[in-house]
């Protein structure tokens, strides 16, 4: 046996999967329980191991990386802190549906339970946040293991796996063999919908008088944007994208609303408000998009189409629920359209709404604000670019101001909402976008619970371009102070103690600017999109007190919508 | 509230409880009894949870259940004819004289008596869970000194549910 070719190591056996999985990226973080898997990296060459500056920067990498690529994100990390701290990661990933699969050092088997040295029971501690955990605990085990985690996590709705690697376990050999293909009994995503239910689908589309796509990350995730785009324009359906849907419609298409729900545009929450037949295609009817539930599109049959059973009649309970992938759905869809629906007036309609109440902020006072720089963003890039945000206003300025033209170019912490989220994940989004700019976009707040990984886009040489948009505040959490909690603007205040985030940038060796004059914005944007061997950042500072509208305040319905500031009486 | 018996086919793998457990703590989803054991097939254990809610929640909770990677089968047996059945251990105290007559009742419910000393005696009641409630309700009069209930386990009436047996994918 010792003989043997594959007699191998886990360690060993850890990276003949990864290489059969074609992973091209690890981002990681060694310490002492993998040192035997980092010995072994050391003379592969077959990946690239990134190394990050945090751990949870290792795993919003690897999600930057899955959403921008649709390829599976592999992170590694050590046991005890090192597992710990992927742990908000990892629940961003569930939350958003994101493949990656996280691979974190173990204390050896018999020291499993005795408080051992950095020992930390992270599968107990993941379990409710991923899609599937596995503690390896016989090397033998440990190939198809490796094999069901990358299937688990990147088929279905896709989602985090962890694999938990005892010390012992990587240390011990045997023979290994890659398992050609995956059977795991207890998992059968349904990828085709049922026909009837397609069938009944198309007859009620074709007799709408008015209809609406509402579309969410499914769409993206299940590559179906090019599908997505026949079925609307052949049929002339009016398209609103969720926060994670936006880029699976472009942007700039007459047919596109833009996002809808809390902060979506008027016009989009207008026609959910009032359609006859919404189709839902990979979205889930979370409560920022549906707020109070019992008002939200009552007049229209609805139709559910989704690859997760669960998401049907979990928030909303609908008239059509078709489970399958959306891929599959649609086309199948498309070619049960007989007759398009006449939309001429119910496309009038919502173009009224539009000129009614577009998305207007303050132009001429000679400061600067958010929108007018994600505008001349959106303008610079064509809509072309890959746009990673953070949490917050800023993101919700951009979901409304920049219209993405492509799928998996939108990438940010929608469920979850994770400050700190964009640097890492644009990091990762750069490693997996090459011929298009890769542009970061945090406040000041976000941008500072992540700024280890600076050094991370540096030393990569990633050519990111890192723009702050600083308003001095935690923008929207001031914001609902202001408006629901009587302005007391409890902690929310940063600008005394911010640093000076050009020389921040300039200590970790990037080439930084700083503005808060809108005639400037054009050239420094014209500056920074010309660099493409390192990193660079430009710091927005805008006006403090500005709000996103339109609002629906949380659990209120489309019917207390605030479109202004200092009007929050209802507005429709 | 509807209580709902839902019956669980898992791989008898480490954790595969806690995922289930994990999910209805979770979710907020309430467990009145759990019990889990053995099956005909080695590496499959069965849970029989007892849990309660109106038809939108048990729809969530299956499919919720459904969606783990570890469960193979989960069937709310609730509307299909199955047969449930619960034990209990029931340790009554034993006043001057009324040895005779909690005989009679642990006769009557078919009851094993399992233990008994001076002062109490332990009965073993075996049945549908409303059984053992009446039982509890008729031994309570000599007073209870402690219950222990196995939760209920159910299966389906008639033909089996088949199982596929997973590859051995291991090498």
């Amino acid at each position: 046996m010792k003989n043997d070719p594959n007699y191998m190591s886990g360690a060993e056996i850890f990276f003949e999967c990864l290489k059969r999985e074609n992973v091209e990226y690890i981002f990681g973080y060694p310490g002492g329980a993998v040192l035997k898997i980092y010995e072994h990296l050391y003379d592969v060459d077959f990946l690239k191991h990134i190394l990050v500056r945090h751990e949870q920067g290792a795993v919003h990498a690897a999600e930057g990386y899955a959403k921008a690529s649709g390829k599976v994100g592999v992170v590694l990390v050590t046991s005890g802190p090192g597992a710990t701290n992927t742990v908000t990661g990892i629940a961003d990933a569930y939350m958003d549906s994101v493949p990656i699969v996280v691979f974190t050092g173990q204390v050896s088997s018999h020291l499993i339970g005795n408080d051992a040295f950095q020992e930390a029971d992270i599968i107990g501690i993941t379990r409710p946040i991923t899609k599937h955990n596995f503690l390896v605990r016989d090397v033998k085990e440990l190939a198809p293991i490796i094999k069901k985690a990358f299937y688990i996590a990147s088929t279905g709705r896709p989602g985090p796996v962890v694999v938990d690697l005892p010390k012992d376990v990587i240390n011990s050999k045997c023979i290994f063999k890659y398992p050609d293909e995956v059977e795991i009994r207890g998992y059968k995503p349904t990828y085709k919908g049922n026909s009837n239910q397609i069938k009944k689908a198309a007859e009620v589309i074709s007799k709408a008088k008015r209809p609406l796509l509402y579309v969410g990350g499914g769409v993206i995730m299940s590559g179906s944007s090019e599908e997505l785009k026949i079925f609307a324009r052949e049929n002339n359906l009016p398209v609103t994208m969720t926060l994670q849907g936006l880029g699976a419609f472009p942007g700039t298409d007459p047919l596109s609303l833009g996002m809808l729900g809390m902060h979506g545009t008027y016009w989009a929450n207008r026609a959910v408000d009032n359609c006859d037949v919404l189709v839902s295609l990979g979205a889930r009817f979370d409560d920022r998009v549906t707020g109070k539930v019992e008002t939200f599109c009552t007049k229209a049959y609805k139709i559910h189409v989704d690859i997760d059973p669960t998401a049907i009649d979990k928030n909303v309970v609908v008239d059509l629920p078709i489970v399958g992938d959306v891929k599959h759905v649609l086309a199948e869809l498309a070619a049960e359209m007989n007759n398009p629906p006449d939309t001429f007036e119910w496309l009038k309609q919502i173009e009224e709404w539009k000129n009614e109440c577009p998305l207007e902020y303050e132009k001429n006072d000679g400061r600067l604000r958010s929108e007018f720089v994600i505008e001349k963003i959106f303008e610079k890039t064509n809509g072309d670019a890959v746009v990673v945000t953070d949490v917050g206003q800023h993101q919700m300025w951009t979901a409304q101001h920049y219209r993405y033209n492509h799928p998996r170019s939108n990438i940010t912490s929608g469920g979850l909402g994770t400050m700190g989220f964009s640097l890492p994940a644009s990091i990762g989004a750069a490693f997996a976008v090459k011929d298009r700019p890769v542009i970061s976009i945090s406040g000041d707040g976000g941008f500072q619970m992540n700024i280890q990984e600076l050094t991370t886009a540096v030393y990569n040489k990633l050519p990111i371009k890192i723009f702050i948009l600083n308003n001095s505040f935690l923008g929207m959490v001031r914001q609902w102070q202001e408006l629901f909690h009587k302005e007391k603007y409890s902690f929310t205040d940063l600008g005394s103690s911010n640093p000076d985030f050009v020389k921040v940038g300039q200590a970790f060796g990037i080439e930084s600017y700083s503005t808060d004059n809108p005639n400037e914005v054009d050239s420094l944007l014209d500056k920074v999109m010309k660099i493409n061997d390192r990193p660079t950042l430009i710091e927005f500072k805008v006006v403090k007190e500005d709000m996103v509208f339109p609002m629906i305040p949380s659990g209120a319905s489309i019917s207390d919508m605030m479109v202004k500031r200092l009007n929050p009486k209802r507005m429709i | 509230m509807k209580k709902h018996t839902i019956s669980i086919l898992v791989e008898n793998h480490f954790g595969a409880f806690d995922r289930v457990a994990t999910m209805f703590s979770g979710k907020g989803f309430n467990i009145r009894s759990i019990s889990i054991g053995e099956t005909e097939i080695e590496e499959i254990s069965r849970m029989t949870i007892v849990t309660e809610g109106d038809d939108k929640i048990i729809d969530q909770i299956v499919k919720q259940l459904n969606r783990l990677i570890d469960t193979i089968k989960v069937v709310d047996l609730t509307s299909t004819p199955h047969i449930e059945r619960e034990l209990a251990l029931i340790k009554v105290n034993v006043p001057k004289g009324t040895m005779e007559e909690i005989k009679n009742i642990n006769d009557i419910f078919r009851g094993n008596i399992v233990d008994i000393t001076g002062r109490s005696m332990t009965l073993e009641i075996t049945g549908p869970p409303d059984k053992i409630d009446a039982a509890i309700n008729l031994l309570s009069n000599f007073g209870i000194k402690e219950i222990a209930r196995s939760g209920i386990v159910a299966l389906k009436r008639g033909e089996q549910i088949k199982i596929k047996k997973e590859k051995n994918l291991t090498t």
